[in-house]
């Protein structure tokens, strides 16, 4: 046909930047579109996405700071003489982590441009199936035609709009990485694990930090883990308001902001007053700068999310979705990065493999860690019955931590595993320090289909806490004690 | 304990001869005294330097100048160990375990004779025997070593700061333990005689050197000591060591407050009465050599742990083993204990993880052209805003082509690394291939991935 390009990536994050590059070691001609609209307060960032820019990245950077804010203390019993007292300064972490983002971003440029893909700095839309119109910031328009196009659009941050003042005087996470000043005493209205993330770093590097919630954390996750996790924040330092609703925001005179909000166990209304509410309720794709109804591309009503198959298409041939805007899929880098590349071997590469989402294991970088990969122990139930599951679960310590003098009380690990036949391994859930880095490998294991007594036939490490996964013995059904004991 | 699971009769004798310096320790033997929990916490220190000089870049303030304190750290560590020491006694006590604080030697077919710290003597009999005493650490054999030298069994329990150091050896002890001292802002340099961490595959050991090089570590490679001798008395004090290389008649001398000898570990079972009830020992190792039950060539005698002839010298090995034992002996069991693919890691300052063949035994064993070896170097997140060390952490697999590509080898060098590398080892122990490997989705931002 007449298109100018082989493929047109709009979007350039994780997936998108991922399907390009791997479109163009096939020697096609590709393009990428990448553009930020300003949050409400005026934040934007360079190519990447929200991973690089306003995820990930800083996410764990911050989180890091806040650990070592720990091992400071930690570093005490182990004979370390530090003068109190220790301060933090947000100005200095901030402009360490914008700085290594902003090289993150150069690195993506020298990417594409090694590879030969096309970049434009454009906000893309849809005139038709094999045309997007890219407008510059200034406003210039260009046209660019493609046989092919993904769309990698990923989400941005939800505003509780129905609350007075949440969008005047709230930020969210698109503007916490950014902030050139720190936050403050900060009110954090949380959904998910990117906020209790948040409330996390905060509490660890000295900020009074409180997160609201309607209901449960963490939905999705598994409820005991998640239960632990909280927990384990609260007494780190971080204050919950549990089933409360905020109501309004207001600016008080001398800059700070009150919220008032609904207890909605004892039917009461309460307020406080804040440096910085943080806004952290769900995240929605920006589907409708996208103009995908004069395409025909099809959402879901509900989330607005793009609607694909297992081959990651659309409703329109041609085209393509992958990443955060696509409907029922892991909001994670790395299904984004797997799904684009996949999808740029099977349209260029001649290959047929489909994304596998099944067993894609996770960590929620809160000041205590929580790893995870598999089936939650109540999924396990709602599947096959709690007769056909067993549970192993152990209570352990890590070793630095004695020392230390620190509170293991919610360092658990749980795995869910079928109780008949060879015992197949449905979930494996760790919560301690460096969780991410223990169910890395044991994913791996599940991927191959592992079975309890494979686990039990692995011979730990000593000394670690991934060990303890290999020496799971008592069953919650047992109901013994699964504090690990000893050596 | 586990044979009291099964209420049967069990006595457990434990006794450590005190060290040439007169060093002690109570229950729980190398790994919880002298081993694993003393060197993980003392390296838990060193990384804790580390992550102070981090901290700064991440935001924290506090003074330029932060000085170590040896005695505060390793008051802590007795003090935990001393508490797993009585942990064991009372679990022991618990399960019903009777437990003499008494060296044992068999006497006669079925019968040891104990002899207590005061020298009181007594007599058991047994229908079963289990032999683990372990080993101890080796002296070099020249003039001033048992006078003037430590070793891992004083170390951590030394009640002063050791100063300026010489670790003779290359053995991960020694890495390990040259690793921390240097972390602590102490003097350190090793002698090597000629490679280090033997049976570790080479490439990765060569890197854990050139680390150490980098951060601190100085490295005599090519000598041995052949004396040492004392300049000055005192905690620590002076000694002189004289170093003769293993290639020309050149003698070097250095001066040192503490000189530590990490030169491999010798079983104790050579004054153990073996020979009274046949026990046929490797001569030259001293180790025991069994069948795959942990059978000694005595049918109601059998061992466990370090002193076993071409087995690994690790806790959680010997924690299997004996378990296992003891199931099969009362329990009816019939599982025998693992040891192909068993995991490890050198808690050296850049942590080594491993589990399966090395590069060399691989290639060796399959022929080159049947191994793919996929490599990558990487950059911790956490590195990434103090700086640090760009392009130092290592992993790598090693495939067997023919066989599906099955991972063979795995190979981390880099930080947690054993919590990184238990999962893999479980992965392997499942048999997974490159491409399961390369279908499992990675956990973003972490090493493993």
């Amino acid at each position: 046909g007449t298109n100018e390009y082989d493929l047109l990536v709009v979007g350039g994050g994780s997936g998108g930047l991922a399907c390009a590059k791997e479109a163009a070691q096939f020697g096609k001609k590709v393009a990428v579109l990448d553009y930020v609209e300003p949050s409400p307060q005026g934040t934007k960032w360079g190519l990447g996405g929200t991973c690089v820019n306003v995820g990930c990245i800083p996410k764990k950077l911050m989180h890091q700071a806040a650990l070592l804010g720990s091992a400071l203390k930690d570093a005490q019993h182990y004979g370390w003489n530090i003068t109190q007292p220790v301060n933090h300064t947000w100005s200095v972490m901030a402009q360490a982590v914008q700085n290594y983002v902003k090289s993150l971003n150069w690195g993506h440029r020298v990417q594409l441009q090694d590879k030969k893909v096309k970049y434009f700095n454009m906000k893309g839309s849809f005139s038709d199936t094999h045309t997007i119109r890219g407008l510059t910031k200034a406003g210039k328009e260009t046209v660019v035609t493609a046989e092919n196009i993904v769309i990698a659009t990923g989400g941005r941050p939800k505003y509780p709009e129905h609350i007075a003042g949440a969008l005047e005087y709230g930020i969210t996470s698109d503007d916490l990485f950014w902030l050139k000043e720190s936050p403050g005493k900060t009110y954090d209205k949380i959904k998910n694990d990117v906020s209790l993330e948040c409330a996390g770093f905060l509490t660890g590097i000295g900020l009074d930090t409180t997160v609201m919630m309607r209901s449960i954390p963490l939905r999705g996750f598994d409820q005991q883990m998640a239960s632990l996790v909280t927990e384990h924040m609260e007494s780190y330092g971080t204050k919950f308001l549990k089933r409360c609703s905020p109501t309004k925001v207001e600016k008080l005179e001398n800059n700070r902001l009150q919220v008032t909000w609904k207890n909605t166990d004892l039917g009461t209304e309460e307020t406080d007053s804040f440096d910085t509410v943080m806004w952290a309720v769900g995240r929605a794709p920006d589907t409708e700068t996208l103009n995908l109804k004069a395409v025909g591309v099809k959402t879901n009503s509900e989330t607005g999310k793009i609607i694909v198959d297992a081959s990651e298409a659309t409703s329109i041939p041609h085209i393509y979705a992958v990443g955060d805007i696509t409907e029922g899929r892991p909001e994670l880098t790395p299904t984004a990065i797997a799904a684009g590349k996949l999808l740029a071997r099977r349209l260029f590469g001649q290959s047929s493999e489909l994304m596998d989402y099944e067993n894609v294991p996770t960590t929620v970088f809160t000041p205590l860690e929580y790893g995870c990969v598999g089936l939650s122990e109540e999924a396990a139930v709602q599947c096959y019955g709690s007769d056909n599951i067993e549970v192993y679960h152990a209570y352990y310590k890590p070793l630095e931590f004695t020392v230390a003098e620190r509170d293991a009380t919610q360092c658990y690990i749980k795995m869910v595993c079928l109780r008949e036949g060879e015992q197949r391994v449905l979930g494996l859930h760790f919560i301690g320090p460096n969780a991410g880095e223990v169910i890395q490998g044991f994913a791996l294991g599940i991927k191959c289909g592992a079975t309890y007594p494979q686990l039990m036939k692995t011979i730990g490490i000593h000394p670690t806490c991934a060990e303890e996964v290999t020496k799971l013995h008592i069953t919650k059904r047992s109901g013994l004690d699964a504090t690990v004991t000893g050596c | 304990q586990e044979a009291a699971k099964y209420e049967k009769k069990v006595l457990v004798l434990d006794f450590v001869i005190p060290t040439p310096l007169g060093n002690s320790w109570g229950l729980g033997g190398t790994c919880v005294n002298v081993g694993c929990i003393p060197k993980k916490l003392m390296h838990q220190a060193a990384l804790l330097g580390q992550a102070l000089q981090d901290s700064r870049k991440f935001g924290w303030e506090f003074t330029e100048e932060v000085k170590h304190n040896w005695m505060t750290m390793t008051e802590a560590v007795q003090n935990y160990i001393s508490s797993l020491n009585w942990g064991y006694r009372v679990a022991l006590r618990d399960k019903k375990v009777t437990y003499e604080n008494a060296y044992g030697e068999f006497i006669g077919p079925h019968t040891i004779k104990t002899t207590n710290k005061r020298g009181v003597e007594n007599i058991y009999t047994a229908q079963r025997f289990l032999i683990a005493t372990g080993e101890r650490p080796r002296y070099l054999g020249i003039p001033g070593d048992k006078e003037y030298c430590i070793s891992s069994d004083d170390l951590f329990s030394l009640p002063y700061c050791p100063g300026k150091t010489l670790v003779v050896g290359a053995s991960y002890v020694a890495l390990e333990c040259a690793g921390f001292l240097a972390g602590l802002g102490l003097h350190v340099t090793v002698m090597v005689r000629s490679i280090l961490l033997r049976g570790f595959d080479q490439d990765i050991a060569n890197k854990i050197g050139e680390y150490m090089e980098e951060h601190g570590v100085t490295f005599i490679r090519e000598f041995v000591p052949i004396e040492v001798k004392q300049v000055a008395e005192g905690s620590p004090g002076i000694l002189k060591v004289v170093a003769k290389s293993t290639k020309e008649d050149t003698i070097i001398e250095g001066e040192y407050n503490t000189v530590l000898l990490a030169i491999g570990r010798d079983a104790c079972t050579r004054r153990i009465g073996l020979d009274k009830v046949g026990v046929k020992i490797n001569e030259k190792t001293g180790k025991i050599p069994v069948n795959d039950q942990e059978q000694t060539n005595v049918p109601y005698i059998y061992a466990v742990g370090d002193i076993l002839q071409d087995k690994l010298e690790l806790t959680p090995v010997a924690i299997q083993a004996g378990r296992l034992l003891v199931q099969r002996l009362y329990g009816g069991a019939t599982r025998k204990c693992d040891y192909v693919n068993v995991p490890t890691t050198v808690f050296t300052p850049l942590e080594y993880g491993a589990c399966g063949y090395p590069e060399e035994t691989a290639m060796e064993k399959f022929g080159e052209e049947n191994i793919e070896v996929y490599h990558s170097h990487f950059w911790p997140l956490e590195w990434t805003v103090p700086s640090r060390d760009n392009n130092k952490c290592y992993a790598k697999i090693i495939c067997n082509i023919p066989d599906n590509e099955r991972v063979i080898g795995f190979h981390v060098l880099g930080p947690n690394a054993g919590e990184i590398t238990q999962g893999f080892a479980a992965a392997m122990k499942c048999g997974v291939t490159k491409e399961q490997l390369d279908s499992t989705i990675g956990i973003h931002p972490v090493c493993a991935e």
